[in-house]
């Protein structure tokens, strides 16, 4: 069994002029221990979706799943308290800007303290030990002295490394990471994820990595789910992905990066031509055919899913032999 | 901290100084004190004499050094029109003001704060528009209206409070309920626009994602950080209360300062006037001293620089 399987998950969201479908079935799982990368472009849904794991929906969004289930917990029938439960505790989230997503009145100590007590009842100090405990093993060094400090006191790194502890501080089996390293240099962006790659391996993690960024898919990942216009077009191993790429968009994103050695200087980065459709009111066929080079008037029809081998699916009328440029 | 607080005292004293020359200028440049004194009957003569005892003849620095001096040593003047010494009069009448305004503060901020919370949580619901119709109610009656309106049905009607003087805590009921109202709907809607904007704010979204629970979340993380600007804006409010206690004082016939100064307006007692002046700015700067503080020690950021 799966650690959380979501299938056919939809978020509507109303909109003055019609109903926004911002997420439209989208099915996925992740395992024990392994690092799924949903990546896609601004507004493809994946940060919404990621919200919706933890039941951190927006108001406005109508959240509907054929089945959404954590470690044998059935997340579609939970009550507000029992999400709480499970908040923090089973599985957490880290969040993209760590400037803004530590509360600035508090110590660190007093933040890490408060998630571990909100769920393991009893003293202070057992609390603190674990805080200092968590703080060392996210490689922050003094962690007795940063417990008395505040989050404008530390770097961005740190203050992400500091989000992270908190995100683990109750030894959770699932992580869910919405672009936790997009606020951050170059060089501090690898520190972390080579931080949150040991983590994984220590404590056997399931983590969903939610990016834009190819270029840390292809470092990080075990599998890769491309989101475009609130679908999941194309899932695969990450070696698989990259080798053989069987939709268009997939192929597309992936002449976005730059090679070194490959792409000579000068040479225009590929782009995609066009835009996001607009995903208001009723949705049919392939959403990528009006950016497609490939579209033809079937794309217009009910999608289908299909396999290339066992755990590659994608969503395409052609196969990719036909839309090899 | 420290060094904040001593920052933050120094600001103080500065302004403080200001107040004082301003002080002292409105009153020498109100007329001729020398004037004022000798009465309306007195010869020229007579006045030239009151001149040089009083040294109003003197450079107006060296009658300010003369002044603060005196003002420094707890020596406000002697009132010729009540022939007491200013600060005993002031004394006297104080601790009814500074009751009524901290009883009207605290009623302001016992109604102002949870409907604010209560509004923003609640938010673009009829209980968010029920909050602030409440609020606005205070604001939109001028307070003697509705302190008439407080004795006649809990004085006169319901014959619950007494409708005035200042002996007992039961007298000062009704006049802070009429002063405070007043300064709810301004720390209202502050509370409500600060707790929107929190509520919002990435630091409250990694709170639920770590299951702390709702209220946790909105009295602790939230309210925390949203009544930073509520202190300032209280002191304030404390500081608007001390000075414009007069109606109110004067409908409930209690003998604060603000029914003092304006009996000191009416028979032109301008030692009295002076000294009230005085005493409100440095109360007021005092309060706001304090709210710097306490929101030093609310934002753990405003204590470094």
């Amino acid at each position: 069994m799966s650690l959380l399987n979501v299938e056919n998950l939809t978020i509507d969201i109303a909109h003055p002029r019609g109903t926004l479908h911002a997420v439209r079935g989208v099915s996925f799982h992740v395992e024990k221990g392994e690092t799924l990368c949903i990546v896609g472009e601004s507004g493809c849904g994946k940060s919404l979706t990621s919200h919706a794991l933890l039941g951190l929906s927006p108001r406005v969004a109508k959240v509907e799943a054929g089945a959404l289930s954590f470690d044998g917990t059935d997340l579609r029938r939970l009550k507000e308290r029992q999400w709480q439960k499970l908040r923090g505790l089973k599985m957490s989230m880290i969040f993209q800007d760590p400037m803004t997503s530590l509360n600035p009145s508090f110590t660190i100590g007093s933040l890490l303290e408060e998630v571990y007590m909100r769920h393991h009842p009893g003293g202070r100090s057992a609390a603190r030990a674990r805080a200092i405990e968590i703080l060392k093993k996210v490689g922050m060094s003094n962690a007795e002295e940063r417990l008395h400090q505040y989050p404008h006191q530390l770097s961005g790194g740190l203050r992400q490394r500091v989000m992270i502890a908190m995100g683990l501080i109750c030894g959770p089996d699932l992580l869910i990471a919405d672009e936790p390293t997009t606020a951050l240099d170059v060089n501090i962006q690898l520190q972390i994820l080579r931080l949150m790659q040991q983590l994984k391996e220590e404590m056997g993690l399931g983590i969903i990595f939610v990016t834009h960024d190819l270029g840390l898919v292809a470092r990080f990942a075990d599998r890769v789910a491309v989101m475009y216009a609130g679908r999941i077009v194309e899932t695969a191993p990450v070696a698989e992905l990259f080798a053989n790429p069987c939709h268009p968009y997939t192929r597309a994103l992936i002449n976005c990066i730059p090679v070194p050695g490959k792409t000579r200087p000068g040479e225009p980065l590929g782009a995609i031509p066009g835009v996001v459709p607009s995903l208001i009111g009723p949705q049919s066929g392939c959403a990528f055919r009006d950016r497609c080079a490939h579209a033809t008037p079937l794309c217009a029809r009910a999608l289908e899913r299909k396999r290339d081998g066992a755990a590659h699916v994608y969503e395409c009328h052609y196969t990719p032999e036909e839309t090899a440029a | 901290m420290l060094a904040f607080a001593l920052k933050r005292l120094g600001l103080t004293l500065l302004v403080l100084v200001s107040v004082s020359i301003i002080t002292f200028s409105l009153v020498r440049l109100a007329g001729d004190p020398a004037i004022a004194l000798a009465g309306p009957e007195a010869t020229s003569e007579e006045v030239e004499a009151v001149r040089t005892a009083y040294g109003f003849d003197r450079p107006l620095p060296a009658q300010y050094a003369t002044w603060l001096g005196d003002v420094l040593k707890g020596d406000l003047g002697f009132s010729n029109i009540l022939q007491r010494p200013v600060l005993e009069v002031v004394m006297e009448r104080l601790p009814v003001t500074a009751k009524l305004a901290g009883l009207s503060v605290l009623f302001a901020l016992i109604i102002a704060i949870p409907l604010g919370v209560v509004a923003a949580a609640k938010r673009n619901t009829i209980i968010d528009r029920l909050a602030l119709s409440i609020a606005v109610v205070g604001q939109a009656l001028p307070n003697f209206f509705f302190a008439l309106v407080l004795i006649l049905v809990l004085g006169v009607g319901l014959r619950w409070l007494p409708i005035s003087g200042d002996k007992t805590f039961l007298h000062y009921i009704m006049p802070a309920i009429a002063l405070g109202y007043f300064a709810t709907p301004a720390i209202m809607r502050l509370t409500r626009a600060g707790m929107i904007e929190v509520l919002d704010s990435d630091y409250i979204r990694t709170a639920r994602a770590m299951g702390l629970p709702r209220s946790r979340v909105v009295m602790k993380h939230a309210l925390r950080n949203a009544l930073i600007p509520v202190v300032s804006l209280t002191a304030v409010q404390l500081g608007f209360m001390l000075s414009g206690s007069i109606i109110v004082e004067s409908v409930f016939s209690m003998n604060g300062i603000g029914r003092l100064g304006w009996q000191s307006i009416q028979r032109t007692d301008l030692e009295v006037m002076q000294a009230l002046v005085l005493i409100i700015s440095v109360i007021y700067l005092a309060l706001n001293y304090m709210a710097d503080l306490l929101n030093g020690l609310l934002d753990p950021r405003l204590r470094v620089q």
